[in-house]
């Protein structure tokens, strides 16, 4: 294909693509995403290759390998249109089946179909799943339709027209009156209006400008981005360029973490496709608007996605935060005005484009625009990425699209905003999910991660698990946060250790006092929140652990002890050799009792006995 | 590395400083590490002081200064599995292994590190050996898994 | 990152006014707020600024506290550029409270330096909660040394390494400075006292960078008195370098 001069153009190319594809009888897309690869499904997707072309199929059937559809606990997925079938957890021995059955004879494979495990109902299209039935897919949608390695397909879906209709038929201004009515706020966390951002960069004196796209996404337990990076870096492609002309930029950086090769490949593929078509590039659909796109890569630190230490990255310094006074919006990569939003933002923009304000608007709540993608995970039945309006309430989230906590298990708490968020327990369920609301209750929006957790999590581990992140992931630059962090680990630990003391919870609650009020960027400002939330709502924990040297969860080692039930126990004998530390004692054939001395608490006997005759107390 | 093939490199960037990440990512890419003298060419050719090289390569997690080992345990410690239970399966590894993570053993056949998340959430806890993932990860799991890699 | 005030001072700047504890000032537009208050005799107490050196942040103690607009935040005076308007409160309840707080955070690192200690004690730590560091040096990571190294000496001879807690400062593979030619500056500079020159005959020792050199003595008196490594330096590097003879004596016998 050549580059095309014109929207004109570019619509024939659509045009052309639609015909060609009009003729496919079947499609089959196969999830090739990091979650569903993880679950083998590039085995699965050669064996389908082979199958259809046993079949001599390949002129009938298009298959087609998609990024993430978010259901990652049912891997590997593919969906067979027309007809929308969903298979879960596909093995390379069901392709045969698939191919003979479904695609040959329209027959449905109930074994394959998505069952619920609470109701144990069986779906056969996609979209009836619950999982799937209460989202609002607007950004993620598209993801399981699009090969991403291909730029027809996206074309196919209307592709870069809200880039051809900005670039002929606006003007910047226009663009970010309309960002800014639409009232998009930024995904990455503070929830900061996009519009206002662009604005300031515009206006901001300096010719030069860039635009960034944070897709260092660190926060743990959370992929949004990867996801969208992966599976439809061209949606974010052209949101960028798009914020580019309204801002008056013709250079832009998309900051990438290395531990992210698929999206990485996806990513650099696109651009090139993107650049070969006139998509982008010198004289952009023969419009005379320039606009390059350079990938630069992080490689693991959870600070460097902060604004200032990004923009030392890019300049190729080490990636820590230096104190700002002027906006990064107004001075920053090399002193220019750098506009940073990050990936999922950046995903709104072609979508406000092509379906308009006030279409939008009526998505979300008052104050909150749009929908959100959250990474649901932790203790949950349908654990992957759901995309909703925002506002919707945690419980709805939690219990109807993601079917509540497997085994039977209590609710304790969900925790939102990443390691700058709070955890929120059940009394809090029925708030709406939004930046104002998460923020009132002593969490965060954060870019999605929302990890769910059961009575066997102790709340006080969890704080001190998020403080030995943020230990680590501190730059280190600054007293308040380096300390701060350091300091209140080691308070922690002694707690779960059973040495704390009663004075210990005033010090941590000055010490996060000060890492919030004293540090020189936002991740010491927001370090001390998982402590905060977890005294806030769970202080019974805290003192169960220093009074009575107890932990309710049942986690923390030094406070429990694994015994045997000498009226379960056979005396079987396989916990013994299975026992690394030699700690099980007794004959064969009769019950056995464990050495409290030199069992190191692992877990592996509990794991293995088949009679539930181990348990922990404490 | 070989000072041709990292002038390569170098020139790739078109000797650019600020792009000094990407070519510290490609060699760490081609060596598995960061050799000194590499750093140390680096430094002569892009004018850059190695004091500042040696800073960036000390601040990420994903570049090392040392040979990594033979077989590379890699336990993610994101927050989903954490709380399905990641840490008793690092402690697991430690013990058995007898190094912490981002250590090596002495014989240079495993390196063990701990990873923020590998966003395979669904399946946590997960350990990627070499590469691979391994989901819904237990203490007794990754001791026999172990037992395997020591035999190989 | 705010330049050194030396760097402000030399070029011509608009004059601001500012306010300093409800008392109106007058100020060179860029330098620090910490600057123009002990220019006027105003003590806010900080450990990792210098006015040769670009300010950093990093111990946190000059915090203050600034309005701009209707805006006011707590911020480090070393950071904050001084503009039109704005007013600034160095002592308030909150300040005093976080500064306390942070000194105590600041004490287990360096319980012997004599300057830390007395500031400690100054500001309210009399029974400080949290025992000291084991294995501390004294050393605080301000970077005030690292600063100077690259900014007034250019030598480039010792960086922060590593992220988090595991910051440390150190040569290069924390092996010999390579690059160190023994000046001394980083000496001068430390606020903790955590790095130690020594000359012991024809030989300067800087352990803590791991560094030893040859000294040359003054054709003179006798004494050493400059390395090897700095005559080097300085005639490689300074603009208009001295000429060799120069370095045969001693500041005291040229």
């Amino acid at each position: 294909m050549h580059r095309l001069t014109s929207v004109e153009e570019l619509e024939k190319v659509r045009e052309k693509i639609l015909k060609e594809k009009s003729t496919i009888k079947t499609c089959i897309t196969i999830c090739l995403g990091t979650g569903c690869h993880a679950y083998d499904s590039q085995t699965v997707y050669e064996t389908l290759q082979n199958e259809i072309a046993a079949h001599n199929l390949e002129e009938e059937i298009e298959l087609k390998p998609t990024g993430c559809h978010g259901f990652c606990e049912q891997g590997p997925i593919i969906v067979l249109y027309p007809g929308e079938i969903c298979y879960c957890r596909v093995k390379p021995e069901n392709v045969k089946d698939i191919i003979e059955m479904t695609v040959l004879e329209n027959k449905i494979i109930e074994d394959l179909l998505y069952e619920d495990p609470v109701s144990g109902n069986k779906f056969e299209k996609e979209s009836e799943i619950p999982f799937y039935k209460d989202q609002n897919r607007l950004i993620l949608g598209k993801n399981s339709s699009i090969n991403p390695q291909n730029i027809n397909d996206y074309l196919a879906e209307g592709g870069y027209r809200s880039l051809a209709k900005v670039l002929t038929g606006m003007a910047p201004e226009q663009v970010i009156d309309k960002i800014k009515k639409a009232n998009l706020r930024g995904r990455g966390g503070g929830g900061f209006p996009a519009g206002v951002k662009w604005e300031t960069t515009r206006n901001a004196p300096e010719k030069k400008k860039y635009v960034i796209v944070n897709a260092d996404e660190g926060d743990p337990g959370a992929y949004m981005d990867r996801s969208l990076l992966e599976g439809n870096p061209h949606l974010i492609l052209e949101g960028l360029a798009i914020g580019a002309y309204a801002i008056g930029a013709d250079e832009g950086f998309v900051y990438v973490r290395q531990e992210y090769p698929l999206a990485l490949e996806n990513l650099s593929t696109a651009i090139g496709q993107a650049e070969k078509l006139g998509l982008l590039g010198e004289n952009i659909l023969g419009t005379g608007f320039n606009f390059k796109v350079k990938i630069k890569r992080g490689a693991g630190a959870f600070v460097s996605g902060e604004s200032s230490a990004l923009v030392s990255a890019i300049e190729g310094k080490v990636g820590e935060p230096r104190p700002k006074h002027i906006n990064t919006a107004v001075s920053g990569i090399y002193g220019k005005p750098s506009n940073l939003n990050n990936v999922e933002t950046w995903a709104n923009v072609p979508v406000i484009i092509e379906k308009g304000v006030d279409w939008y608007s009526g998505i979300g709540n008052e104050n909150n625009k749009g929908t959100k993608i959250f990474s649901l995970v932790g203790k949950i039945n349908n654990t992957g990425l759901v995309e909703v309006p925002m506002g919707t309430p945690l419980r709805k989230i939690i219990y109807e699209l993601g079917g509540g906590i497997p085994g039977g298990k209590k609710f304790k708490a969900v925790q939102t905003g990443g390691p700058s968020g709070g955890c929120l327990p059940e009394s809090h369920l029925d708030a709406p999910v939004d930046f104002d609301h998460l923020k009132d209750l002593g969490s965060m929006m954060g870019s999605g991660g929302m990890i769910v957790m059961d009575e066997d999590n102790c709340m006080v581990d969890v704080a001190k698990y998020f403080m030995h992140f943020l230990k680590d992931e501190s730059c280190g630059k600054c007293v308040s946060c380096r300390e701060g962090t350091k300091k209140m680990y080691e308070i922690l630990e002694a707690i779960t250790e059973g040495k704390g003391k009663e004075e210990d919870l005033l010090l941590l609650e000055e010490i996060a006092w000060v890492t919030t009020n004293a540090s020189l960027c936002a991740l010491g400002g927001t370090a001390a929140n998982p402590v905060l939330s977890t005294l806030k709502y769970f202080r019974d924990e805290y003192e169960a652990h220093i009074k009575e040297k107890r932990c309710p969860a049942k986690v923390c080692k030094a406070l429990i002890t694994y015994v045997i039930d000498q009226e379960k126990c056979t005396g079987c004998g396989l916990c013994q050799t299975l026992c690394p530390e030699k700690a099980i004692e007794g004959e064969k054939e009769a019950p056995m009792t464990i050495d409290a001395q030199k069992c190191s608490r692992c877990g592996i006997c509990l794991e293995a006995c088949r009679f539930e005759a181990i348990n922990v107390t404490s | 590395m070989k000072e041709k093939e990292l002038d390569t490199i170098i020139n790739k960037y078109g000797a650019d400083p600020s792009e000094i990440m990407g070519m510290l990512l490609d060699i760490q890419e081609k060596e598995k590490y960061l050799p000194k003298k590499d750093l140390q060419h680096l430094s002569v050719k892009l004018g850059l002081p190695l004091t500042r090289i040696y800073q960036i390569a000390t601040f990420y997690e994903a570049l090392s200064l040392k040979p990594l080992g033979h077989n590379q345990i890699h336990v993610c410690t994101g927050t989903a599995c954490h709380v399905r239970g990641a840490a008793g399966i690092l402690n697991k590894l430690e013990e058995r292994l007898g190094i912490k993570p981002g250590e090596v053993t002495s014989d240079l056949n495993f390196g063990l590190k701990t990873v923020n998340c590998v966003g395979a959430c669904a399946l946590g806890p997960v350990v990627v050996v070499n590469g691979e993932y391994h989901g819904e990860m237990t203490a007794l799991k990754a001791d026999r898994m172990l037992k395997r890699l020591m035999k190989n | 990152m705010l330049p050194a005030n030396n760097n402000i001072k030399d070029m011509r700047v608009k004059m601001i006014t500012l306010w300093i504890n409800d008392k109106q000032y007058q100020a060179a537009e860029g330098q620090s707020v910490l600057q123009v208050a002990l220019d006027n005799g105003i003590e806010i107490p900080h450990l990792c600024y210098h006015e040769s050196l670009s300010s950093q942040g990093s111990c946190r103690l000059c915090l203050v506290e600034v309005t701009k607009g209707s805006k006011t935040i707590m911020t480090t005076s070393c950071t904050y550029p001084a503009m039109e308007g704005i007013k600034v409160q160095t002592d308030t309840l909150e300040i005093k409270k976080a500064r306390r707080l942070v000194m105590e955070l600041l004490l287990p690192l360096a319980p012997d330096a004599p300057k830390i200690k007395a500031l400690a004690s100054e500001l309210g730590v009399t029974e400080p909660r949290l025992g000291p560091e084991p294995e501390n040096d004294n050393c605080i990571k301000c970077g005030l040394c690292v600063r100077a190294c690259d900014e007034l000496v250019g030598a480039h001879a010792i960086t922060f390494a590593g992220r988090g807690v595991a910051r440390t400062v150190e040569p290069p593979y924390d092996e010999e400075a390579e690059n160190c030619i023994g000046c001394g500056t980083c000496v001068q500079v430390c606020p903790t006292e955590c790095i130690v020159m020594e000359d012991q005959g024809m030989e300067r020792r800087i352990d803590k960078w791991k560094r030893t050199l040859k000294l040359k003595a003054c054709k003179n008196c006798g004494r050493p008195f400059i390395t090897f490594a700095e005559i080097d330096f300085m005639q490689t590097k300074a603009k208009n370098p001295p000429p060799e003879e120069w370095f045969d004596y001693c500041p005291d016998c040229r």
